[in-house]
């Protein structure tokens, strides 16, 4: 059975994104320390892709930041062999289809295993093309994690019905980014995922406040958020993390 | 099985977001109801010959041939088409369907600018909108080509990211695309991305292998015996082959851009140097780092600059039906200025790589040979690039 049902046990479940290795690998793991203790229920680390195709001007520029730093996936994977000594809650890897491919896919995947990743998330790999990796992550016991978009309409029960770990309802049409306003009629597609599975359901893109992520929550079983922190990241560089824990603290409060 | 759909061998697929998956799909549906519609391909074929200009000439290159001393070399003259390259070919084709299927509004990538133009020019005819992405850079190596399209009512966004080059502008132009779909259609240029673009792609600019069949069976009532065209992400090379594929006795050869030399980082040549992955909707060969991460690829010509390959060479590359070699800068520009005193013909810098294989191969050949180069394009956008690569700075 799945690690990460257990984000999703304590109410609504803050899920929180952060590009490894911006601007560095220290400052990441102060990052994913300061959001745990401030309420995080689950991490995505983002492996830094040099074109991510799904991504707005923020991530963008983590995932930049992060590559001049000079990450790499190996140099990722004993930075999370480290960091899982103590955060116990569960941690998921989002990139590009291309990252996971090159580096060996049974090498990429049996890694995640060991070094305690539960899930795998990627924007590219559509429902279509998921048996390119999940044959090798159910051998592993890693979740492939399944999105539904605005535009999924008669998708979304075939996609429902196959998903692992939990669902990731993209909230608007377009890249990541802060928006001020999710006109989606996100509660209809909540309603036609529940109808096909019992897994949990989580809303990301577009989520910064923390009146987003109650309304998000409300409709779901919470709420994913990337670009906010990044930002912190951005304006604060080395000195993000503190400003990091306040912020997740912020919008965990708004949810409960 | 990963997805069997729009598969070349083991490249090819749909790797794209959620996002876009319908909108893909709703285009697979269009394209398959309208491809063998009758009215669908007179409208078509009126806008090819009335509009484009087509057939495009085959031309016999006698002197370049003499003076080669080897094979007799036709010309498929592409560059002479409306807007000046084999571009416009998919431009009316996908404008056309995309109207059918109620879209208001296109958008496009654009390296050298000649796609660019031909969907800029392809939506003031149509009466559609349109918005062409752009590597910054490229904006400023084509500046002709951006006041051409915005001539003609497109708008050009420059594209910042990255090396603000052709990959870039096809990452900006999905992204995009997964912001608004619903009156959008997103006109892509070559025979690259997800399924089914590079067989719709490959389908309208067919119809140059289709010609220079029927032209040199009229002519020389005989195939070829080697077909030679450049290769980015493939388009021209793709519609110079199709009709030939089963004709094994023809060879293919595509010409990659080498850039300074495919022992160097200052290339483009994807099948020389690169290897397999997944980027831009497909999975094929791809200049890449040992982590995935898509290589910075250089060329002196903007619209072969570009890190990947349409799926579908990439397949022929595997099967050996097709044979794909690096050309250098330094080649091209020669061929460049060989073919212009010889012929009289300015080719695209593209084009010229093509040119510059034949003009190693073609002497070496017994007379009775013949080879068909497709000039994809018209030079004149090159001209400020060339004389900077030759030490002259003129300006436009």
């Amino acid at each position: 059975m799945s690690n990460i049902k257990k984000a999703f046990e304590n109410g609504k479940a803050f899920l929180a994104f952060l590009t490894c290795g911006d601007p560095d690998l220290e400052t990441t793991a102060a990052a994913v320390r300061a959001a745990v203790e401030n309420g995080a229920d689950l991490i995505e680390l983002g492996i830094p892709f040099s074109d991510p195709t799904a991504e707005g001007p923020v991530i963008q520029g983590a995932n930049l930041r992060a590559l001049r730093g000079g990450v790499t996936t190996d140099r990722i994977f004993a930075f999370v062999k480290e960091l899982r000594r103590d955060v116990k809650v569960p941690m998921v890897f989002m990139t590009y289809a291309n990252v996971v491919f090159s580096y060996g896919a049974k090498r990429f995947i049996s890694t995640c295993k060991e070094i305690g990743i539960d899930g795998l998330i990627l924007p590219d790999l559509p429902f279509e093309e998921k048996e390119e990796f999940q044959p090798i992550c159910r051998q592993y016991g890693i979740d492939l994690i399944s999105l539904i978009a605005p535009t999924s309409e008669n998708r979304i029960a075939q996609i429902a019905k196959e998903a692992e770990g939990f669902l990731y309802l993209v909230s608007s049409l377009g890249v990541t980014g802060a928006r001020s306003e999710i006109k989606t009629d996100l509660t209809s597609i909540v309603k036609a995922v529940r109808q096909n599975t019992d897994i949990p359901c989580a809303i990301g893109f577009g989520i910064s406040t923390p009146e987003q992520a109650k309304k998000m929550a409300d409709l779901s079983d919470g709420a994913i958020v990337g670009s906010a922190i990044v930002r912190l990241l951005e304006t604060y560089g080395k000195d993000a993390p503190p400003h990091i824990g306040e912020y997740v603290k912020s919008m965990k409060d708004a949810m409960r | 099985m990963t997805n069997p759909n729009g598969r070349f061998g083991i490249h090819g697929g749909q790797y794209i977001p959620e996002t876009l998956m319908n909108a893909v799909i709703e285009l697979e549906e269009a394209y398959n109801s309208y491809k063998n519609d009758p009215e669908f391909n007179r409208e078509l074929t009126e806008l090819f010959n009335e509009y484009a200009g087509r057939p495009s000439r085959l031309y016999y290159a006698e002197k370049m041939t003499k003076d080669l001393g080897g094979a007799k070399i036709y010309l498929k003259r592409e560059d002479l088409n409306h807007t000046g390259a084999h571009k416009i070919n998919n431009v009316l084709g996908q404008a056309l369907l995309a109207k059918k299927m109620g879209k208001t509004r296109l958008i496009a990538e654009t390296g050298a600018g000649q796609h660019g133009v031909a969907t800029a020019t392809a939506a003031a005819l149509m009466g559609m909108e349109c918005v062409v992405f752009m590597g910054e850079e490229d904006t400023v190596r084509q500046a002709l080509n951006v006041y051409r399209m915005r001539l003609l009512g497109a708008e050009v966004v420059p594209v910042k990211t990255g090396t603000a080059t052709l990959k870039d502008a096809v990452s900006e132009a999905l992204r995009e695309w997964t912001s608004r779909i619903s009156d959008t259609h997103y006109c892509l240029g070559s025979v690259m991305g997800p399924h089914p673009f590079p067989v719709i792609v490959r389908d309208f600019q067919a119809v140059i292998s289709r010609e220079i069949k029927e032209q040199l069976l009229a002519k020389e009532g005989r195939l070829p015996d080697a077909v030679v065209a450049c290769v980015g992400g493939g388009s021209n090379a793709m519609g110079s082959f199709y009709h030939f594929i089963g004709n094994k006795e023809v060879k293919l050869i595509g010409c990659e851009a080498a850039g300074r030399g495919v022992d160097t980082f200052e290339t483009a040549a994807t099948i020389a140097t690169g290897r397999l992955g997944i980027f831009h909707g497909m999975k094929s060969y791809f200049c890449q780092d040992k982590d995935g991460q898509i290589a910075p690829v250089y060329s002196i010509s903007a619209g072969l600059d570009y890190p990947g390959v349409g799926p579908e060479h990439a397949h022929l590359h595997d099967i050996g039906r097709a044979e794909y070699v690096p050309v250098t800068d330094e080649e091209a520009v020669c061929a460049f200025e060989y073919l212009a005193r010889t012929e009289g013909i300015i080719a695209a810098i593209e084009s010229s790589h093509a040119v510059a294989h034949v003009m190693k191969i073609a002497p070496a050949m017994e007379k009775d040979k013949i080879i068909v180069i497709t000039i994809s394009g018209r030079g004149d956008k090159d001209c400020a690039a060339i004389a900077r690569y030759r030490g002259e700075d003129i300006h436009e």
